[in-house]
């Protein structure tokens, strides 16, 4: 394998001395990503954005100034040599941790209901974003920082405090349990690809899993009294909706609803382009946490499948890079891009598909958010950065 | 670097990627299942939630006269309606609308500004004005195109026609009786819609096309009942008579070539009173409250306005539509008088209870049980044999034969003539015959049955007998439609009647042609007499019920050739001022009537 990058890629002679590679497929499975995006983007809103804001590509344009301020952050950050990161590392943690309570400040703003952005000199942007990228660097840093201690489990504790913290705040404070689901997630798997054990691991899946099976089962329980019913909140009801969503069709299993009519109706080879019914105001999110479904309305299976072979090729590429990396920091932040991309499209599509209670989860580089994509673009940079430290002849 | 990579970091890392790929294929899995093995059951809840289903109006059949005259048709109208989430400048729709459909700003605002998904401004606008809106292209301005009954002759045989109501379903006349051939078949689009349910343009339509309603072809002509209005119209004038009805029909086979009874209404605006039947009703009204006063006078009481039964508006708009609506040639019954006495003749002839050769005497009366039943001739008409006395319309003849037949055996004759029944023509709201019960016919209702009085019968009743007994003895049904034909012009319905069963016997039919085309050579009935052809009928000069108000009601019922007769026309004049003798002013109708018919339908 290694070989073969040598020749595809040596033939790319760089202005460096010394033969140094850099991923190409990876950079324009991105790029194709991006485009991707922007064309579902602007077909599964153009005729809401018509209506609503009388401008057919009001959500395109905002999106492609966000894509585009985001690669010329990959590009820039592609060059800054990653070890540099780890001098920001806490500075970084700081000021995400800074961030979140500011969206409670007149600085904050709500949307869709949820008070989640904050609005700095013109921009929006969302603290969660933040939080993950720089919990990424802060974790590789302190992981190196720690050696053989993490090993132990007081050692792993230790390293759960600081993505813990951020994680309850985002939770907490922005009431985004997704966005602090993710950032423990991120930091588990960069936790679990540091340590040589897999037991200690095993069994706290296997805990988490039985933890969420008896929730479900509690809240079943709760529902089919009617005063216990009162007491379970919107989380209840989501899980609720998600086990019978026709039952919920005007509530909760609305969305969840929607997206299976889009996903069922898409079929084998899909309506066509721009062919989606669904997103003429019946699927709410549709260019948002929902545009998996409207994919697969327009596109069928096979479009879905090809989005899904893009992604895995994204991380199987990130997988590359981490083991090719010099040093073990280097490959802890793509592990951390990587457990980052895997989980979002993972949670994504489980939720567009209903095989998991409806949360707000975007699908990277795809669905609309400037701050997301943004973000992304600038951790596929540190990914490309690492990859560019990778000396040929260490190969 | 202090921290290398090692090789268990390594062999982590692929273990997350084929962790990820693993859940990947987990994931593809539920797709397949989702758009593959549930994609019918999703793509049809979808669609469900998608489709609206828009019915498209069918247009309504026509109705044509015997020669093709178009009688009713359709028109194109439009419907103005806003749609509010494509508005764009919503000042400039208001100020657009309110000048073109003439309607105040207050209303068109409140209907433009209200959210709704559309919004319905004004129905019934003339195609014009509807292209001119839409070529005016307004964003969220619809028009929409829909039919609308129309009539091109206005009043022309209004009350056969009918009408037909907002959802174009007929409300009187043939367009009820035959809205089933008529109305056609709906046919219905299903677009898809948004969530707001507002149809998406461009998107396919499942279009189920709507099936026009049959062409009704009637045997009436409209040349004939233009001319038989005109004449009907002219005598009420003349005449200031209350109502005329008049009917002409074909006596072989009961096809009706015009029924008129005036005064008629504009079938285009039925909603509207028209200012005859106005004046005709403040008539009667007036009428009414003086024959309570004289009433009032008699018994000695004071004449005081009673306490009238207060209707409200409404009611009372009601009632006068229903009246002007009224067909006196069917909805109505009257007391037919000396034209029955062609009834008598032939149950006498029937029962052979009277010969030509009899002869009879008339002193001006005849005694009938303790009762004096008087002649219309004081002096009375003397020695008359039979033909003698039908010329004469002698009324002690007509008892005499009355009480020869019996009660009994006269009443069996009605019964057999059809006269008990309805004569089942082809219109709505036909009344019965009023008639005593066959065990109350004494002497004396006998005797005064004879004459046609006290019993009443509809015009067309009279007509359509008169039909019967002198076509040969075959009883007839009184029709309007003849056909149904569909778009190309095939037929899909015959409506003609077979003529009946034999009431009369052939003999008898001949011999009342005889007579009764005596009746207009040398009898009453000579003012319908027309050089060069050969007319037979009877007069009738009876009283508006209650008797005693002074008012009357003229009548005639010819028919020619009198040998084989070809048309029959009856007319009935309501209360008619001055001379009201059917042989003086009726007869006259009839005559003008035929001058026109007779060489047209030659033709």
């Amino acid at each position: 394998m290694a070989t073969r990058f040598k020749t595809v890629q040596g033939g790319r002679g760089q202005s460096n001395s010394q033969d140094t590679y850099f991923d190409y497929s990876l950079l324009f499975t991105v790029l194709f990503l991006i485009g991707f995006g922007l064309m579902m983007i602007y077909s599964s809103s153009s005729y809401r954005a018509n209506l609503d804001y009388n401008d057919s590509a009001y959500f395109l344009k905002k999106q492609l100034t966000a894509a585009l301020l985001g690669i010329v952050c990959m590009v820039v950050v592609s060059y800054i040599p990653y070890h540099f990161w780890e001098k920001l590392a806490v500075p970084a943690y700081v000021i995400s941790i800074g961030l979140i309570p500011l969206v409670l400040t007149p600085l904050g703003y709500s949307s869709h209901g949820a008070r989640r952005w904050i609005r700095i000199v013109g921009f929006s942007l969302q603290p969660a974003e933040v939080a993950k990228l720089s919990m990424v660097i802060f974790l590789a840093c302190l992981v190196c920082k720690m050696g053989k201690r993490i090993r132990t489990m007081k050692g792993f504790f230790v390293l759960m405090i600081p993505p813990g913290i951020v994680a309850v705040m985002v939770w907490k404070i922005t009431q985004n349990m997704s966005s602090a689901i993710i950032i423990l997630g991120i930091a588990v798997l960069m936790i679990f690809v540091a340590s040589p054990d897999y037991k200690r691991f095993i069994i706290m899946a296997l805990v988490v899993v039985g933890g969420a099976a008896l929730v479900v089962f509690v809240i079943v329980k709760m529902a089919s009294s009617p005063e216990m019913m009162e007491k379970l909140e919107f989380r209840g009801l989501r899980i609720l909706a998600w086990l019978n969503p026709e039952a919920y069709a005007d509530d909760k299993g609305f969305q969840t609803l929607q997206a299976l009519y889009a996903i069922g109706s898409g079929g084998i080879f899909g309506k066509g382009l721009g062919e989606s019914v669904q997103k003429l105001g019946f699927l709410p999110e549709a260019q948002n946490d929902m545009i998996f479904s409207i994919i697969c309305e327009e596109l069928g299976l096979f479009g879905a499948v090809a989005v899904i072979l893009l992604f895995l090729l994204l991380i199987w590429r990130c997988m590359i890079i981490a083991n090719n990396a010099p040093d073990l920091f280097g490959a802890l932040l793509v592990v951390g891009v990587m457990g980052h991309l895997a989980i979002q499209v993972i949670l994504n599509i489980a939720v567009c598909t209903s095989v998991i209670p409806n949360t707000g989860i975007s699908l990277p580089f795809i669905s609309y958010g400037g701050s997301s994509v943004m973000f992304l673009l600038i951790e596929i940079g540190i990914v490309l950065n690492v990859g560019r430290s990778i000396r040929l002849k260490d190969l | 670097m202090s921290n290398k990579n090692k090789t268990y970091n390594r062999k982590k890392v692929v273990t997350l990627f084929f962790f990820c790929a693993i859940t990947f294929v987990l994931l593809t899995v539920r797709l397949v299942d989702l758009m593959i093995f549930q994609s019918a059951y999703y793509t049809d809840k979808a669609e469900d939630l998608h489709e609206r289903e828009r019915s498209i109006k069918a247009a309504r059949g026509r109705i044509l006269d015997r020669n093709g005259v178009v009688l009713a048709d359709n028109k194109t109208v439009c419907t103005i309606s806003v749609i509010h989430s494509q508005l764009e400048d919503k000042e400039e729709v208001i100020s657009f609308l309110c000048e073109k459909l003439e309607l105040s700003e207050e209303f068109v605002r409140k209907r433009v500004e209200k959210y709704s998904s559309m919004e319905r401004i004004r129905s019934n606008v003339p195609k014009e004005l509807g292209d001119e809106i839409r070529e005016a292209d307004l964003p969220g301005v619809k028009v929409d195109e829909d039919y609308k009954r129309y009539y091109p002759y206005d009043a022309l045989a209004s009350k056969v026609l009918g009408f037909t109501g907002g959802d174009n379903q007929g409300i009187i006349g043939l367009e009820v009786i035959y809205d089933e051939y008529l109305s056609g078949e709906e046919g219905t689009i299903l677009t898809l819609t948004d969530a707001a349910g507002i149809e998406i343009e461009a998107a396919s339509e499942h279009r189920r096309e709507p099936v026009p309603g049959n062409d009704l072809v009637l045997s009436l002509d409209y040349n004939i009942q233009s001319y038989a209005t005109q004449l009907a119209k002219q005598v009420m004038a003349t005449k200031e008579a209350d109502r005329v009805s008049l009917i002409v029909m074909n006596p072989k086979n009961g096809e009706i070539m015009a029924m008129v009874d005036v005064p008629e209404f504009n079938l285009n605006e039925p909603y509207t009173l028209t200012p005859e039947y106005e004046a005709l009703r403040a008539r009667e009204e007036a009428r009414k409250q003086a024959a309570k006063e004289r009433q009032a006078a008699k018994n000695g009481e004071e004449t005081g306005v009673p306490e009238e039964e207060k209707k409200s508006e409404e009611e009372l708009k009601q009632e006068k539509l229903n009246g002007m609506w009224r067909n006196g040639c069917i909805n109505d019954t009257y007391e037919p008088g000396s034209t029955f006495k062609v009834i008598t003749a032939a149950a006498a002839l029937e029962t052979n209870s009277v010969t030509l050769a009899d002869t009879f005497s008339c002193p001006g009366f005849i005694i009938v049980d303790d009762r004096k039943i008087r002649c219309h001739k004081v002096g009375g008409h003397g020695a008359e044999d039979f033909t003698k006395g039908i010329c004469n319309s002698c009324n002690p003849v007509f008892v005499t034969l009355g009480l020869r037949v019996g009660a009994d055996r006269y009443y069996d004759c009605l019964k057999q003539f059809g006269l008990l029944e309805r004569t089942g023509v082809d219109l709505p709201g036909e009344a019965g015959t009023i008639m005593h019960k066959k065990d109350a016919i004494g002497n004396v209702e006998l005797a005064t049955m004879s004459f046609g009085q006290s019993f009443q019968i509809t015009p067309l009743q009279l007509a359509t007998t008169v039909s019967s007994l002198v076509n040969g003895g075959k009883r007839v049904t009184p029709h309007l439609a003849v056909r149904a034909v569909d778009e190309l012009g095939n037929q899909a319905e015959s409506f003609e009647k077979e003529a009946g069963r034999q009431i009369v016997s052939t003999e008898t039919s001949e011999t009342l042609q005889m007579l009764l085309e005596k009746v207009v050579s040398e009898g009453g009935g000579s003012k319908a007499q027309i050089e060069g052809y050969s007319i037979g009928g009877k007069t009738a000069t009876s009283q508006t019920l209650p008797r005693g108000s002074g008012r009357y009601i003229a009548s005639f019922v010819g028919f020619s050739p009198a040998d084989d007769p070809e048309v029959l026309a009856l007319v009935v004049i309501h209360s008619p001022q001055g001379t009201y003798y059917g042989g003086q002013i009726a007869a006259p109708v009839i005559r003008q009537l035929f001058e026109n018919v007779l060489p047209y339908l030659e033709k």
